[in-house]
């Protein structure tokens, strides 16, 4: 059997989780994603600074909006990448989707981060406090201690199929953290305010507000994915690095062997 | 420079933390993939390679 009988007995999916196509595939698409991300942020930036108006309540510290929302999206998106490569990983037992769920994690946990200072910042002048243990700021911090706690598991354990698979678990309970999230500023009495974008009934927020904000998000977006990509890259490589290393360490080890027997 | 009111510390703040952290993650997975590659370039170096590669140089017609 050839090569190319081996891929046209693949399914597509099979075929685009095959890690050496996989670099092919991310190497020519990262550098046009990337390119976009920094157009559409630029853009966004000058949306914000040049063109958007101030709001009737929070005058301009409405700017803040423009990175706060992206990156509280991104967070709990990045979450959902996680756990969508956990169940890949779990079920289909496909190492690029524990390399996915791997290199996500960093990714999450500074868009989490963002979130969470960002909102801070707005909070002072907005709310007079930057700080408040209310559901949608306390299950945002869970979100960046889930995050630090999938990077801190898989670096504790040596065995990289044990860890990965610890991770998925973890990843995939911690799911449940997504929904709290997003409907806690319905269920309990929270300073932050309720959704004005993703709504059942269309945004409330004014289309002069509304376009940088989507502007900004999609370039943000485009960037996580991007950053995903080079991460998910990186993690490849390193694999084939430990596994020629310690191809390495057994040749030498033989050739060792060999030598005192001879 | 724009006048972004009496809360105009706050926005440059949020902004700025924004750039440092973003430019971080990126600096951060530059830095690791130049030396994962750097490091692949010298096992290589040393004659040690991928099967699939060594195979593929052994047969070119493959």
């Amino acid at each position: 059997m050839t090569p190319s009988d081996v891929t046209s007995q693949q399914s597509l999916t099979q075929r685009l989780a095959n890690p050496t196509r996989f670099m092919q595939l991310s190497g020519t698409l990262m550098p046009w994603l990337a390119g976009a991300a920094a157009a559409l942020i630029l853009y966004a930036l000058y949306l914000a600074f040049f063109v958007a108006p101030e709001d009737y309540q929070q005058g301009q510290t409405v700017k803040i909006m423009f990175i706060h929302v992206p990156a509280a999206w991104l967070a709990m998106m990045g979450y959902a990448l996680i756990a969508i490569s956990s169940f890949g990983y779990l079920v289909f037992r496909h190492p690029l989707a524990d390399v996915s769920a791997k290199a996500a994690a960093p990714i999450g946990a500074a868009f989490t981060f963002l979130a969470l200072a960002t909102g801070s910042l707005w909070g002072k002048p907005m709310w007079g406090t930057y700080w408040v243990w209310d559901a949608r700021l306390t299950s945002m911090l869970i979100l960046l201690f889930l995050y630090f706690g999938l990077i801190a598991l898989r670096s504790a354990v040596e065995d990289e199929a044990l860890a990965g698979k610890l991770c998925a678990v973890l990843g995939l309970v911690g799911v449940t953290i997504l929904p709290i999230i997003k409907f806690s500023v319905d269920w309990w009495n929270t300073l932050h305010q309720p959704a004005s974008v993703i709504r059942m009934d269309g945004p409330t927020i004014h289309p002069d507000l509304l376009w940088p904000l989507l502007v900004s998000a999609i370039g943000f977006s485009l960037l996580f994915f991007a950053l995903h990509a080079k991460g998910m890259r990186n993690e490849i490589l390193r694999r084939r690095l430990r596994s020629l290393t310690i191809a390495e360490v057994d040749r030498a080890r033989g050739a060792s062997a060999a030598a005192a027997a001879g | 420079m724009i006048d972004l009111g009496p809360h105009a510390a706050f926005i440059w703040a949020a902004y700025a933390i924004y750039a440092v952290v973003l430019a971080g993650l990126v600096g951060w997975l530059v830095w690791d993939g130049a030396r994962i590659k750097a490091q692949l370039g010298e096992l290589e170096a040393r004659g040690v390679s991928r099967r699939s590669r060594a195979a593929s140089k052994e047969t070119p017609s493959s």
